[in-house]
């Protein structure tokens, strides 16, 4: 369930019997038993021998290498996953106009589901004039929760999904109950980053997204090739789609849980001339110890019924796509948080 | 030609064709305590080549053939008597399976000695690490057609490619792919799963 994230320049990692040893500057920092870890995400220059690859690689635990602040550099691919057949089954559903929809649907309606109940849940918080407005917004994205059965292509799907995006978006600040007039949020924007919420937001779903890349390329599923999100060259499309489901319940939440606990202030940030903003480097680590303890929780799955750490569900959504591409289950059943 | 069938996948296919297709055709494997408590065991068991001692030669991870039945692997334990006739050997880290998935597994591996050294075997054993027992299994003409009919599901299988639905019995406890193959959970979207639903809860 573990991912052990890397952030602190020029560390190295090997493999000492069956533990990675962290050595920064020749120095040993730290002792973690392989077994305790899941997958392994390194931050820019950090370096693992290739034993340590090796054994990782052979236990179909991936390494993850991101770029200082967090881009996308390269993943390992271990030798188990990859069945073809799921792969070609994956392509040809792309190709199909009405199962490409049908997942689409179901995609953006956990999306939906979970964006409703991640404000409900705020508003039961929430002060003054904000439960009702954050409920008023639960009833809007509920309005488009009903389109959706309604879409006849993916296209309308998308401006169904961007229609409660911006309701969402909108009532986001109203989450927030501390530092109010520093964490604002005028619109979502990409990197680089306009404002706190944003560079927060960018970095979390960043580490989101690969993990469910990993998840994706474990049971052999091509995380390039997705349904509700256009195929574009370099874009892992399928991470995205089955990211979205997650978005709102485990890096909304955790955002919004870090700035109202005063873990996130104004002080963790650097506003750069011509309106930039990046994080800190101890609060990315602050950000990702409380992802991480977060993914330790356990959630009732609405399907399996099975208690699953947060941290899994991922995996469990991209065995169960499979098992609909493949033709084992009828439908694609998005992931319903409680 | 028609491919050669693993050993090891009639023992799947025979407890389970839902485990085999897994397996052999969706290529899922993950450890967990019993296949790692296996893997240590097979590794111990095929360390090392041939032994002798009071007149009994013993080879380990044997390699077998049989072209007349399309049957292939490896065994984990061959004896050979003093005669010169084989006798299979299985090591097995659980209890006994239902379903005689191990006795199809080991009666398969009689058929290719049989075809390697021309020769008749009535009977093999299956040792049980656990109780560090081993029992006999006789080669009846009943357990000869289950392996040669579990052959010829698994071929059907390849073929086909279609997963068989989940057993959702007693075995499934048993199944190291229980959560790849999540035989409880509903086929598809349970009473009150609605993806769609509008309801607003407080």
């Amino acid at each position: 369930m573990n991912t052990l994230y890397i952030q602190t320049q020029g560390t190295y990692l090997h493999l000492d019997t069956d533990n990675i040893r962290v050595e920064v500057e020749k120095e040993r920092k730290a002792m973690i038993p392989l077994h305790h870890v899941e997958s392994v995400v390194v931050f820019g220059n950090v370096l693992l021998s290739p034993f340590l690859i090796h054994k990782l690689a052979r236990e179909h635990k991936p390494v993850t290498w991101l770029t200082e602040f967090g881009r996308f550099m390269a993943r390992t691919e271990t030798p188990v996953s990859g069945n073809v057949l799921l792969r070609v089954a994956q392509h040809a559903c792309a190709c199909d106009m009405a199962k490409a929809l049908s997942i689409a649907r179901f995609v953006a309606a956990g999306k939906l589901q979970n964006q409703k109940v991640t404000l409900m849940r705020s508003a039961r918080e929430a002060l003054d004039n904000d439960p009702e407005l954050l409920r008023q917004a639960a009833k809007e994205i509920n309005a488009q929760i009903g389109c959706l059965p309604l879409a006849e292509t993916v296209d309308e799907v998308r401006g169904i999904e961007g229609t409660a995006a911006r309701i969402y978006w909108e009532v986001f600040p109203l989450m927030l109950r501390q530092n109010r007039d520093f964490f604002w949020l005028t619109e979502r924007t990409r990197r680089p980053a306009r404002d706190a919420i944003n560079a927060t937001l960018n970095f979390t779903y960043t580490v989101l997204a690969n993990d469910c890349a990993s998840a994706a390329q474990s049971v052999g599923l091509d995380p390039q090739v997705g349904f509700l999100h256009a195929l574009r060259p370099g874009r892992s499309s399928l991470a995205l789609d089955l990211m979205e489901e997650l978005r709102a319940v485990t890096a909304d939440r955790a955002i919004i849980t870090l700035i109202n606990r005063s873990q996130l202030t104004p002080r963790d940030f650097v506003l750069h001339e011509g309106n930039t903003v990046t994080i800190k480097e101890d609060a990315r680590k602050t950000i990702l110890a409380h992802l991480t303890e977060r993914k330790k929780e356990e959630v009732t799955h609405p399907l399996t019924a099975r208690k699953t750490p947060l941290g899994l569900i991922p995996h469990v959504q991209a065995r169960l796509l499979a098992q609909h591409l493949r033709g084992d289950r009828a439908h694609y059943p998005p992931y319903l948080h409680r | 030609m028609e491919e050669f069938i693993m050993l090891s996948a009639l023992q799947h296919f025979t407890f389970c064709p839902r485990q085999c297709a897994l397996i052999h055709v969706e290529q899922v494997w993950t450890e967990n305590a019993h296949t790692a408590r296996g893997q240590q065991q097979h590794e111990r068991a095929h360390g090392g080549g041939t032994e002798e001692r009071g007149g009994m030669r013993t080879m380990r991870a044997l390699p077998l053939v049989s072209r007349v039945h399309g049957l292939m692997g490896v065994a984990d334990v061959v004896e050979l008597l003093p005669d010169g006739s084989p006798r299979p050997v299985e090591y097995k880290s659980g209890r006994a399976k239902p379903r005689l998935a191990d006795e199809v597994q080991l009666c398969a591996q009689a058929m290719c000695l049989e075809e390697m050294f021309a020769c008749d075997i009535s009977a093999g054993f299956i040792y049980h690490s656990a109780s560090h027992k081993r029992r006999e299994v006789q080669f009846t003409p009943e357990l000869r057609h289950a392996v040669l009919d579990a052959r010829d599901g698994i071929r059907e299988l390849l073929r086909t490619r279609v997963l068989p639905l989940p057993a959702a019995d007693a075995r499934c406890e048993l199944c190291s792919l229980k959560d790849e193959c999540e035989p409880f959970a509903p086929r598809d979207f349970p009473r009150g799963f609605d993806p769609f639903s509008t309801r607003l809860e407080e």
